[in-house]
């Protein structure tokens, strides 16, 4: 029976796969061991956040991931090549906007398109219309990014890591600093923006409610070292809404065991 | 209107009492001039062409010292910010050399090169170059490290990422030091004219010496207001542009 079930199952390619990383911070005064050993096979199409308290080392796994930290062990294959340095096919979305300040709204989408080979002038240009078009920032693209407000400035950033067409973004805590209703806006346009773009999406946030909304499967890291815990998976309908109540029980399953593991870790130390 | 009628008033209240003190005669006029023979004086000049010329030189090696100051000094930044070994030789000079008063480098100058065009292109780029360098180095440090993390996820390399992120980046710092350059330049060029007779031609500090010489007060006070014209001038014309784009980019206060 079980067989029959999983022979039926349309299971998507493996996209990202962490292989035993591990990874150590040395300064002069400790060494800090911010990965033990973690492994996490994420499928093409799929929307997975990784959720924990700071330290646990979500962020670093996710730098990782990008190529723009190097694993002291283990490896990670995107697409089953081991990834060694930053690339195209993993856009990046930082806490804080990282746009850059000098480049109008139109310029900052360009520029990784600008980077892109076989791309003439205006079709570049087209396609960052269409992704600022995609975000709602169309009106915008000759405006200075000062002039923005820090939800539109994620927007902005949003639509520059996508323009270049990579099949992964990563995110950083990318709505950690906006306010409550412009961060419910946005959970509504990335759903929209994955489903239409079909990208595989890895998102790090220390919200446990927002990692419900968001992921097809949340995945719980404890700290010192930082590990997996438990994954979860969250079947519920999209668009989803942040407030919903079935959504409630989710984020309230995951906190638990957040809390049962943060308890336990006290325990040991204790003990 | 109301303010440009403010600073009109302003003006001519000035000029007025400064009239006024002269026609009490309580100082010779040898001393303190009127303001009309002044206003001779710079109309006289300007017939005659001399002060058209004088400062034509003046600037002309302002703006080749200034210009080589800056050609040299923002790769010379970029590689003291860039490199360990760079940071610990050439940068310790250029902060040295930075605080010497760029008026010192004039004797230097005078015995290496004579009394000719190079030996003020000299003080002028000595005057320029140090502060740009270190400019350029500030401005590259404190530029954030996610610009150049986001420039690389975008596929931005080595090179690339300096010349279109940590360049435009420290912009705005590299601008206040080409300021600093161009003011430290101006003030040791007028020095170098002042005392330094170069015969290659003669340039507003040599004419401002002369007044001096002559006890003409009208062609001291006169020349003295040109150069503060070509300096507000300058200012205008070379920093605005630039002032004006940081202020519409990065939105910082506007001069």
């Amino acid at each position: 029976m079980m067989a029959v079930h999983e022979e039926l199952q349309n299971v998507p390619p493996e996209k990202l796969v962490v292989e035993g990383v591990s990874k150590w911070f040395r300064t002069r005064r400790a060494a800090v061991h911010a990965l033990d050993n973690v492994s996490l096979t994420i499928h093409e199409g799929e929307f997975v956040c990784l959720v924990g308290p700071s330290g646990c080392g979500k962020s670093t796994l996710l730098n990782i991931i990008a190529g723009l930290e190097i694993p002291d062990s283990g490896q990670v294959l995107a697409d089953g090549k081991p990834v060694l340095g930053p690339g195209r096919e993993r856009m990046m979305m930082f806490q804080e906007s990282a746009l850059f300040p000098w480049l109008d709204v139109m310029d900052n989408v360009l520029f990784g398109l600008k980077l892109k080979p076989n791309l003439k002038r205006k079709e570049r240009r087209e396609v960052a219309k269409y992704y600022l078009h995609l975000v709602g920032l169309e009106k915008f693209m000759a405006a200075s990014i000062h002039e923005l407000s820090g939800g539109m400035k994620q927007r902005v950033a949003l639509a520059r890591a996508l323009a270049p067409n990579p099949r992964v973004l990563l995110m950083d805590e990318p709505f950690a600093a906006l306010d409550a209703l412009t961060r419910e806006q946005l959970y509504g346009d990335i759903q929209r923006i994955w489903q239409e773009r079909k990208k595989t999406i890895v998102f790090v946030t220390h919200n446990v409610r927002e990692a419900a909304c968001l992921g097809n499967r949340v995945v719980l890291f404890s700290p010192h070292p930082g590990r997996i815990q438990e994954k979860f998976q969250i079947d519920l309908p999209r668009p989803r809404d942040i407030n919903s109540v079935d959504l409630a029980k989710y984020s309230s399953e995951i906190m638990s065991a957040l809390k049962r593991h943060l308890n336990s870790e006290l325990a040991e130390v204790a003990g | 209107m109301r303010r440009t009628l403010v600073v009109i008033a302003f003006f001519v209240l000035l000029l007025g009492m400064w009239e006024a003190l002269v026609r009490t005669k309580i100082w010779s006029p040898v001393l303190v001039p009127s303001p009309l023979s002044v206003a001779r004086y710079i109309k006289d000049g300007l017939q005659s062409g001399d002060l058209e010329h004088a400062s034509f030189v003046t600037m002309r090696r302002l703006l080749i010292g200034y210009v080589l100051g800056l050609v040299f000094g923002l790769p010379l930044g970029l590689l003291t910010a860039r490199f360990k070994s760079c940071e610990d030789t050439l940068g310790v000079i250029a902060l040295g050399l930075q605080t010497l008063p760029s008026v010192c480098w004039v004797p230097l100058a005078l015995l290496w090169f004579g009394q000719t065009e190079a030996a003020m292109l000299f003080v002028v780029v000595m005057g320029t170059l140090w502060s740009v360098v270190i400019a350029t180095d500030n401005g590259v440090r404190t530029v954030p490290p996610i610009f150049a993390r986001a420039a690389r996820t975008m596929g931005s390399k080595q090179l690339h990422t300096w010349i279109k992120v940590i360049v435009p980046a420290s912009l705005p710092f590299i601008v206040s030091g080409m300021k600093q350059g161009w003011a430290f330049a101006w003030r040791s060029l007028m020095a170098a004219e002042i005392y330094v007779t170069i015969l290659s031609g003669f340039g507003l500090g040599s004419l401002l010496n002369y007044g001096r010489e002559l006890q003409a007060m009208d062609q001291v006070i006169g020349i003295m207001l040109i150069i503060i014209v070509i300096g507000l001038l300058a200012d205008k014309i070379l920093f605005s542009p630039w002032e004006r784009f940081l202020y519409r980019r990065w939105g910082t206060a506007k001069n």
